[in-house]
């Protein structure tokens, strides 16, 4: 799950990692009252999971408490690329001398971590990778062994940041791992990692994003608050349901991650336009699917909804029945298209037979019943 | 013939004490798996329907020569499970359970690499391995596999990996060994492994290929299908319309920077002179033609 910047600073402030003083917001009031205690010059920071809030004008200087009062009613409420900001982070203002670029992510292909570190930040590290890729010093850290102090010295010397901050480089970026390791991120990103004019190494920029599989050993609850779900993921995620909310009309029911990828790919390819992918899992009894027609029956934008189950440890009767119980409990608005094969399909098949109607149709064939499915959605029934 | 396991794998759960190890368990026994044991450290002496039950791998392996080992242990307790296995002596660690931390996945991987070279990791987060006939280890369905070759399967996707086993029986097609590799980001065994062994196999004349997005692992693949590979070999990849930067259920399928897509993962394997089904039936129809060609 990703992090705000102010929730990024404090996780990496936990371990030990320079960052400025600051404080969460949500109203202008607040914001300059938060000024008034850091003292101007702050930074008033817009906090949403998206990049180019800079030039969105989502990151402002203010100079004085007025500026502050401007900026804070300016900024809440801004629409940066989808993203409408209701929370500010009011840090106070450091001064620049440079700015450099550290991160460490899950290298999948060479499967070690690997740490990226350049002397040329503060802008994207994907325009520096592309234009001047040897300004970026790659070390790949074996997780058995970590990052040794030698090691990340090296790395540091191979990156030619100021020889008067390799010192506090090792240590800050030996933190950063440790951070990224023991903290159970999947990605940590400072963006500008800045020298101040007195020569100090500072935090200037948190980008982090942390493994939900580890909330057995962290407390994720806090973050997983303020993650950014419409109402429809919401419901979805109360319910357990592994579900993503997209932008057509056609509901999306299926077990299996793959499965139910391939049934959003399905629908494209018929022309249509998903409302959602969503994965009941393996199995599909009546609560589930209950749950799971709920959420899909509650987006307005949906028109026609898609089941498509593929049975293999889970057996086609009891997902017929689990159909037949869901819609005895929902008041659904849409038509509904069943795609369902492998184990003791027919049966199922025969235990739907006396519901079938023009609002519930069973069809033999995945592509056959996406098509089916696009068509109800499209208000022309074939 | 078949790859990774057969008729003589001997295997311990570790995790058969709990209700999902002992369901699966169960099924694997009644398939025809030799299910000779399992692990619990507070109920060893006691058995699960006359498999006998031990506190370690390692007693395990002594007392009944068990060379494989499956894992329903919950996701804490994996990267303990894992280690446990290997220096308990099995050669085969099939990991079922999803929802393994990231951190933990990489550092069992990178041990077992260095420490244990000769163990094979099959997972986390994937249906297991099934050679039709012989022994079934995890939670396919064993009924809806038909035996006997032609066709090797190695897949990313559980679900769609019942499909493909499903549809080639439909078409009288049968399998030598199909491999769930799991969609987590460090998978144990990769596509390159089992097609490396579907080539060396020679009871397998061609492979069933299912990819999806995120990461470069079918990317690889293909680089590997290209420069070794001379039996056929059909794909389909799922995820072709799924939007970047969404997290698609499993950890692995998130497009992110333009990097991972379906549509590069289907190029590289056509590049390779892979066949691409645009969907898993089309697939299907695809490895019939090529397997009545063979």
């Amino acid at each position: 799950m990703d992090l705000f910047e102010y929730q990024g600073k404090q996780f990496f402030a936990s371990y030990g990692m320079p960052v400025s003083p600051g404080e969460a917001v949500t109203t202008v009031h607040d914001a300059v009252a938060a000024a008034e205690r850091l003292g101007t010059p702050v930074m008033v920071k817009a906090q949403v999971h998206t990049g180019g809030r800079g030039k969105a004008g989502g990151v402002k200087f203010a100079a004085d408490i007025d500026a502050v009062r401007t900026h804070a009613s300016n900024i809440l409420g801004l629409d940066i690329r989808g993203h409408v900001v209701e929370n500010l982070w009011i840090e106070k203002a450091s001064d620049i001398a440079e700015e450099y670029y550290a991160s460490f992510t899950l290298d999948r292909s060479a499967k070690q971590h690997l740490g990226m570190l350049s002397a040329e930040g503060g802008v994207e590290i994907e325009a520096v990778a592309e234009q001047n890729p040897d300004a970026i010093a790659k070390i790949w850290v074996n997780p058995v062994d970590g990052l040794t102090e030698d090691q990340c010295r090296r790395w540091v010397l191979a990156a030619n940041l100021n020889p008067d901050v390799t010192e506090q480089a090792v240590e800050l970026l030996r933190k950063l791992y440790e951070a990224y390791t023991a903290g159970d991120a999947d990605l940590v990103e400072i963006n500008p990692l800045i020298v101040t004019p007195e020569g100090r190494l500072h935090v200037l920029d948190a980008k982090v994003t942390l493994d939900g599989n580890a909330g057995f050993r962290h407390d994720l609850a806090p973050f997983d608050a303020t993650q950014p779900r419409d109402g429809r993921e919401a419901a979805a995620h109360s319910k357990g349901l592994q579900y993503v909310g997209l932008e057509g009309s056609v509901g999306v029911i299926a077990n299996g991650a793959g499965l139910a990828m391939s049934t959003v790919d399905a629908v494209n390819q018929a022309g249509g336009r998903p409302a959602n992918f969503l994965d009941i899992g393996g199995g599909a009894n009546a609560d589930v699917m209950a749950g799971a027609l709920e959420v899909i029956n509650n987006d307005p934008d949906v028109r026609s909804i898609f089941i498509n189950i593929f049975g293999g440890i889970t057996r086609g009767d009891e997902v017929a029945n689990g159909i037949i119980q869901a819609m005895d409990r929902v008041d659904i608005r849409s038509p509904i298209v069943i795609r369902l094969d492998g184990t003791n399909a027919v049966v199922g098949w025969s235990m739907l037979d006396p519901y079938l109607s023009d609002r519930l149709v069973l069809v033999p064939t995945m592509v056959e019943a996406a098509e089916q499915a696009v068509a109800l959605a499209q208000g022309s029934a074939p | 013939m078949s790859i990774f396991v057969d008729e003589n794998t001997r295997v311990v759960y570790q995790g058969l004490t709990g209700s999902q190890g002992r369901y699966y368990g169960m099924l694997n026994r009644d398939y025809g798996t030799q299910v000779v044991a399992g692990t619990n450290p507070k109920k060893a002496g006691t058995d699960v329907e006359g498999v006998p039950v031990f506190a370690t791998v390692a007693d395990a392996v002594a007392a009944t020569g068990a060379n494989a080992s499956c894992v329903f242990i919950p996701a804490a307790g994996v990267r303990s499970a894992v280690l446990e296995a290997a220096e308990g002596g099995v050669e085969l660690i099939v990991v079922i359970t999803e929802g393994v931390p990231m951190h933990d996945e990489v550092c069992f991987y990178n041990k077992l690499k260095a420490d244990y070279p000769g163990v094979r990791l099959l997972g986390p987060n994937c249906p297991g391995l099934i050679s039709p006939g012989k022994a079934n280890i995890g939670i396919t369905a064993g009924h809806i596999a038909k035996g006997g070759g032609p066709v090797g399967i190695v897949s990313r996707s559980g679900t769609l990996t019942y499909q493909a086993l499903y549809e080639l029986k439909q078409k009288n097609i049968g399998c030598t060994t199909c491999v769930g590799i799991g969609g987590d980001p460090v998978p144990g065994t990769s596509f390159i492994d089992c097609l490396a062994a579907f080539e060396d196999d020679p009871d397998t004349e061609a492979v069933m290929m299912i990819g999806e997005i995120g990461g470069s692992a079918e990317e690889e693949a293909a680089e590997f299908i290209s420069a070794h590979m001379s039996k056929p070999v059909v794909a389909y990849v799922a995820g072709l319309t799924a939007p970047p930067g969404k997290k698609m259920g499993h950890a692995g399928a998130i497009v992110s920077g333009g990097k991972g897509t379906a549509q590069a993962k289907m190029d590289a394997l056509a590049a390779a002179g892979v066949r691409i089904g645009q969907s898993p039936s089309e697939a299907g129809d695809i490895m019939a033609e090529v397997v009545a060609a063979l």
